[in-house]
């Protein structure tokens, strides 16, 4: 496969060689890096899901090349944040330590043959999460979509709203809940594929407002951070409380997907809805 | 445990004198007006010392003050009420007290978070925090009133959303999710008021509306002071700090364009005077209701498209040397 163009030009951004060497954090294995991509970045040894960058998942779903779409827009400092950092700080060395200009990416690109607005959240970018330049981002990506008729398919995983934006924060799920609304209501359709962690804000946000919700296997899913709730209920709590599997098991998600099928099965969900959605139905809900 | 009621305990006490000092003078026929005069303008000058200019730490307490009145103490203000129940699938979420209603006159649908007053009530409400169930029905509501053409009126306060076991088994996530959207799809006239605390996406789940008023002291906040404390200052007593950074104030919400009215309360809080505070919020409502009453849904939902879409988009407001670093 080709390597995209878009990808390509984004390759300067990156400041430092990568070690050829990862490290597993499940069983300690050290993996050869390359070995590592090719398998998904799974770990050989136990199958232990590493966190992907958005640009990774891109290259792993897309036929080709990638558009990206508000790229131009990014961080400023709305509230002046300091606490042991300053905020502006932060954002800078995640920029250079990952190459993106903030926690989501989004454009368009061809999966499987079908045209979609593309949006993937990196967690290695301050957590996965959701100040007002991600906020604008998904809005935009919902609002091009809705404009050439495309479907959406989300790659979410956050930490929840980011807390140095404060209640601008907050009010980002208020402004991507009526993007994706709008985006609805004129009958088009919206797969979210939840990777590890969704939660918070962006978990009762977008995440939940899909008309198919997938999720990666293993992932953390859920609105409470795992410590939270075990400090309020004073006990440990199963280890596979919040995973995917368990959401899959209480109703909350359509389905669980292993990472190595995961572009197969968007392409297939992608045939189910796309013909259907081009202006049949009449309000765009299906609950 | 709450510092705002630490505070007030030597206040109420010298109130209590000044009655003594009035009733006695009264009674036994002998002149105090001077003792008096001098307590009472040491009374005012503690109030004022105390509450003139309260940081942002003070008024987190304040909105988390026991005594502030609950979403049931304005509902109980309201023509009438007709509560509804539940959330069809699961139980009845005593910690949202939702139906139809009657405001100066207008029918409505009225959905409020209920807090607390006392250990007791605490413990049936859950401590405000609502879950799925109450966010389902919440949902239930405001689809209605999109059905039946009735305005959406919340009150709001709520330290978050309930995060136990079994709210994340039923999907506390989702419940959210949809009352925003439920908000977002409304074709119907909507008001919030922040009463006491909103608390994140627990509370933006009633406050995805057309116009957002909040009381002075109330607050609305991303994250708790103390959670983000703990996460950001790796130290949860550092919640004071936190409470500034967070911008959390009403005067914040104002400056950074999320609130559209402040209703000022009494010296002290306004539990200090409830049937004022109450009388005042139930008018801007009436008068926010009374404006966007002759709208349209599509204007409706342009307007409430905008006031959110512009929430925060920074980059098209400022100077690009204004932007931070790069
Ligand atoms: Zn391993």
């Amino acid at each position: 496969m080709p390597m995209p163009e878009w990808l390509r030009s984004r390759k300067g951004a990156q400041t430092e060689e990568p070690a050829q060497w990862m490290k597993c954090p499940s069983c300690g294995e050290l993996l050869y890096k390359s070995d590592l991509k090719a398998n998904h970045e799974i770990c050989m040894k136990c199958g232990h899901y590493f966190r992907m960058h958005a640009p990774d998942r891109i290259v792993s779903l897309v036929d080709g090349d990638f558009t990206e779409l508000g790229a131009e827009i990014e961080p400023g400092d709305p509230l002046g944040w300091v606490d042991k950092r300053p905020y502006p700080d932060k954002l800078q060395s995640d920029r250079e330590k990952s190459g993106l200009s903030e926690a989501v990416v989004t454009g368009f690109g061809a999966v499987g043959g079908f045209t979609v607005g593309l949006g993937v959240m990196d967690f290695y970018f301050r957590g996965g999460t959701m100040g007002t330049v991600v906020g604008d981002r998904v809005a935009l990506l919902f609002e091009r979509a809705r404009e050439r008729k495309l479907p959406v398919v989300l790659f979410t995983a956050s930490g929840g709203a980011r807390m140095e934006e404060g209640m601008l924060a907050l009010m980002q799920l208020a402004k991507t809940t009526q993007a994706v609304e709008r985006f609805r209501r004129d009958g088009l359709y919206y797969i979210a594929v939840l990777t590890d962690p969704t939660t918070g804000g962006v978990s009762a946000s977008f995440a939940f407002q899909a008309h198919v919700v997938v999720a990666e296997a293993g992932a953390a899913i859920g609105f409470a951070g795992r410590r939270v709730i075990e400090q309020t209920i004073r006990q440990k709590l199963p280890e596979n409380f919040q995973r995917a599997e368990f959401l899959l098991e209480h109703g909350a998600i359509d389905m669980v997907v292993e990472r190595p099928k995961l572009k197969e099965t968007l392409v297939r969900l992608l045939d189910y809805g796309v013909g259907a959605a081009q202006g049949a139905s009449p309000n765009g809900r299906a609950r | 445990m709450n510092p705002i009621v630490d505070r007030e305990k030597g206040l109420i006490e010298l109130g209590r004198r000044i009655e003594e000092l009035k009733t006695l003078s009264a009674t036994q026929n002998v002149d105090l007006s001077t003792q008096i005069a001098a307590l009472e303008a040491e009374y005012a000058k503690i109030q004022q010392e105390i509450f003139g200019s309260l940081t942002p730490w003070q008024r987190v307490n304040m909105a988390r003050h026991p005594k502030r009145p609950t979403a049931a103490e304005y509902i109980a203000k309201l023509d009438a009420f007709d509560e509804l129940h539940g959330d069809r699938f699961f139980r009845d979420d005593p910690a949202v007290i939702a139906g139809f209603a009657k405001l100066r006159g207008r029918r409505v649908v009225v959905v409020g978070q209920q807090r607390g007053r006392d250990t007791k009530e605490n413990v049936r409400v859950n401590f405000g925090m609502v879950t799925p169930e109450g966010y389902r029905k919440v949902r239930r509501l405001f689809e209605l009133a999109s059905h039946l053409g009735l305005p959406i009126v919340t009150f709001v306060d709520t330290k978050g959303a309930d995060p136990g076991i079994g709210s994340e088994e039923r999907a506390q996530s989702e419940a959210i999710a949809s009352c925003l959207y439920a908000l977002a799809e409304s074709r119907v006239p909507s008001v919030s008021t922040i009463v006491g605390e909103g608390g994140s996406g627990g509370a933006l789940a009633l406050g995805l509306t057309d116009r957002i008023i909040m009381l002075q002291h109330s607050i609305y906040s991303v994250a708790g002071p103390e959670a983000a404390a703990a996460i950001l200052f790796s130290d949860a007593t550092k919640a004071p700090e936190a409470a500034a950074s967070l911008r959390l104030t009403s005067d914040d919400a104002v400056l950074l364009g999320i609130a559209d009215e402040v209703i000022g309360e009494p010296l002290g809080g306004a539990h200090r005077d409830k049937d004022a505070t109450i009388e005042l919020v139930l008018n801007a409502i009436e008068r926010h209701l009374a404006e966007l009453a002759p709208w349209t849904p599509e204007r409706l939902q342009e307007a409430r498209y905008r006031k959110y879409r512009q929430i925060g988009a920074w980059r098209a407001r400022t100077a690009p040397s204004e932007q931070g670093p790069r």
